[in-house]
């Protein structure tokens, strides 16, 4: 089990490896001027030049990629003389749009994903996983219809179609909540709480909908094993059945999948936290590709790619937990 | 002739299940009735379809109730089943009644250590034991059921052991509450011929030791002629015929189960050596056909506007040696055969 843990792990900074150099590149090879952009349209040509150099975009792109790579270890210092400055290590680069390291760029936004992100999950597993129990126990009956057409409903709305419905009628129609502005749950608990709740609720009833579907197959398979017949035939009680026997078998795809949602997420809710307003990674990198802000792409994207590598081990060896048949191959 | 005066362990009474599908209502146990005594080892046979283990399944009431409609009574000891509330039913399943399924591949949760299921199927009808003490108890079963290294495989997961250990791991979860009766179904037809002796042997030698009463279902005729005391015959979820084992191998008394004995290379292989196959198949449970079900595959149907195809036949008492028979020509024709003069 060690050296299985050992070996995804050594394959996972492979992968992320990969991944750092293809973003890299691909970003470096886009036609924009970094150097351009960074002083306006009357920018005189030898500002430029100075830009280029004060930016390190006149080194090669292998150098800049080593350079970038280099960074993430021991920091990197830009310009030269009294217009030095420091990204501490892990840096990421330097966002010159926004005149910030993009290390603590996405220091700031990276909380409110998360904030968002493990709400809307805890939400969506409840939603999802009770829904699809009470339609698999009530197989046929109005509740598994109720809970199949929300699925249907869940799966086909699209999330900002389905926020701006929830913007609309809940705070401009009814009034029960005020505009969303975010607040650090830090600085203003109550005001972060009324800020989050509409983004939580949209994700997790648009997340929660295919959680609902995968429960109540996978409940209503595993209730048809030949085992769960042994387990009835042995006199326990239904809770039991349920919880040892068809939940048991039920969870282990739901794990999988909402592992990999989870660090999807945790990427940037691009969508939700546009139409909310939420000052998250998602909406900074939407800006970062609308204003050509290369460092900030490449350093989201990074981020975003080493929770997806990282929630797959972890998915990986929590399978081998949840499934002895998979522990000992 | 067995003693039969005592009361029967399982009583079966007018017993009738019907699913309820897209193409109309199935009815997989079409009226049965029938007593199974202390001790005992009765034998159900029939071919697939034929509502054997539909039957077996209502026995501890384990039939998917939603899709499910029984009716009818299953008395054991005392307790109607059908009507019970589901905590009543609840304790007589695997402390009074265990079952013992065809595919021992399947009906081990993957999920936990055989000994954790074996210890699960204890501690649930007896609470009051500790984990500790279980285990001992567990171990113990493991020894009677023939596990080899027990200390070590109470601790592995079902896929870690063969199909013929499986079996046994799932005869000693049946057997750890020392039931008085053991409904098992087909319980060695997913296995390998070598393995399919050692398993029924040890299902007899259990069977001594703990005095159990078995209702073993089966298709495969050389185990009833091994274990069985009384043999019941199903066809179209119906019985057809119920005698004693001496009585089904030597006189049959219904068409159908002198086709089934014909269809076994010892019973019934003619002088040319072939087989004697039942022509056609068995008829579909929605639409049955009129009169007796078996009179389209029946050699000796008397054929159209006879009382074959128009009149049910209910299953009677034939001949001297306690048999019942479903057909209407068992005394006049069917006893003769039996004795070897009949036309084949």
């Amino acid at each position: 089990m060690l050296l299985f843990i050992i070996r995804r792990l050594f394959f996972a900074i492979v992968l992320l490896i990969a991944v750092s150099v293809f973003t890299y590149f691909l970003f470096a090879l886009l036609p924009t001027d970094p150097a351009a952009l960074s002083c306006g349209i009357h920018c005189k040509p030898e500002t430029i030049a100075a830009n280029r150099i004060r930016l390190g975009y006149d080194k090669s792109i292998f150098e800049q990629y080593w350079l970038f790579l280099k960074g993430i270890f021991v920091g990197r210092d830009y310009g030269i003389g009294t217009a030095a400055f420091t990204c501490p290590a892990p840096s990421l680069g330097y966002s010159f749009n926004q005149h910030a390291c993009v290390t603590s760029l996405i220091g700031e936004t990276f909380p409110v994903t998360a904030y968002l992100s493990i709400g809307a999950f805890i939400l969506w597993m409840m939603i999802g996983i009770g829904v699809g129990a009470i339609a698999a126990l009530n197989k046929g009956k109005w509740q598994d219809r109720l809970a199949t057409a929300f699925a249907s409903v869940g799966v086909s709305l699209p999330t900002f179609y389905f926020g701006l419905l929830a913007l609309f009628s809940i705070v401009i129609w009814f009034q029960i909540l005020p505009f969303p502005s975010y607040e650090s749950p830090l600085d203003n608990f109550p005001a972060f709480i009324t800020a989050m709740i509409l983004p939580w609720l949209v994700l997790a009833i648009i997340s929660a909908a295919s959680y609902t579907r995968l429960t109540r197959n996978g409940m209503l398979e595993a209730m048809n094993e030949d085992f769960v017949r042994l387990g009835v035939a042995k006199g326990l009680r239904l809770r039991v059945i349920l919880r040892r026997y068809v939940m048991r078998q039920a969870l282990i795809p739901i794990v999988t999948i909402a592992g990999l949602d989870f660090a999807g997420l945790l990427g940037g809710a691009i969508i939700t936290e546009s139409v909310f307003s939420l000052p998250g990674m998602g909406r900074m990198s939407i800006r970062a590709v609308v204003d050509s802000d290369l460092p900030v792409l490449v350093g989201t994207t990074m981020i975003a790619a080493v929770f997806i590598v990282l929630a797959n081990v972890i998915v990986d060896i929590a399978y081998g937990f949840l499934d002895p048949r998979v522990r000992v191959s | 002739m067995r003693n039969h005066d005592s009361e029967p362990v399982l009583s079966v009474q007018n017993l009738q299940v019907s699913f309820t599908t897209d193409d109309g209502v199935v009815r997989a146990v079409d009226g049965v009735s029938f007593d199974v005594y202390a001790g005992e080892t009765v034998c159900i046979v029939g071919e697939s379809g034929s509502g054997k283990s539909v039957m077996a399944g209502s026995i501890l009431r384990l039939n998917n109730s939603s899709t499910a409609t029984t009716t009818g009574k299953i008395l054991l000891g005392g307790v109607d089943v059908l009507s019970a509330d589901e905590s009543v039913v609840r304790g007589l399943r695997g402390s009074e009644v265990a079952m013992i399924f065809q595919d021992p591949m399947s009906a081990l949760n993957p999920y936990y250590t055989v000994g954790d299921q074996i210890a699960e199927a204890y501690l649930v009808h007896h609470p009051e034991v500790s984990k500790k003490d279980a285990r001992q108890v567990v171990l113990q079963m493991m020894i009677k059921v023939g596990i080899p290294s027990p200390e070590k495989r109470i601790d592995e997961y079902p896929h870690q052991f063969s199909g013929g250990m499986r079996q046994r791991i799932v005869i000693a979860i049946a057997l750890i509450n020392s039931p008085r009766l053991l409904i098992a179904d087909e319980p060695t037809t997913a296995l390998d011929v070598t393995v399919q002796a050692q398993i029924l042997d040890l299902m007899m030698d259990l069977q001594k030791e703990f005095g159990m009463t078995i209702l073993l279902i089966t298709h495969d005729l050389g185990v009833v002629a091994e274990v069985a005391q009384d043999v019941i015959v199903m066809y179209a979820g119906r019985i057809v015929e119920q005698s004693d084992v001496e009585a089904i191998f030597h006189a049959p008394t219904h068409p159908y189960a002198w086709g089934l004995l014909g269809s076994v290379s010892s019973y019934g292989a003619s002088k040319r050596g072939d087989l004697f196959t039942i022509s056609g198949s068995p008829p579909s449970l929605i639409s049955l056909p009129e009169g007796c079900a078996f009179h389209p595959r029946c050699v000796h149907s008397l054929g159209s506007g006879s009382r074959c195809q128009s009149e049910k036949p209910v299953l009677r008492p034939v001949g001297n040696n306690g048999s019942r028979s479903a057909c209407h020509l068992a005394d006049e024709v069917l006893v003769s055969i039996g004795t070897g003069t009949g036309a084949r």
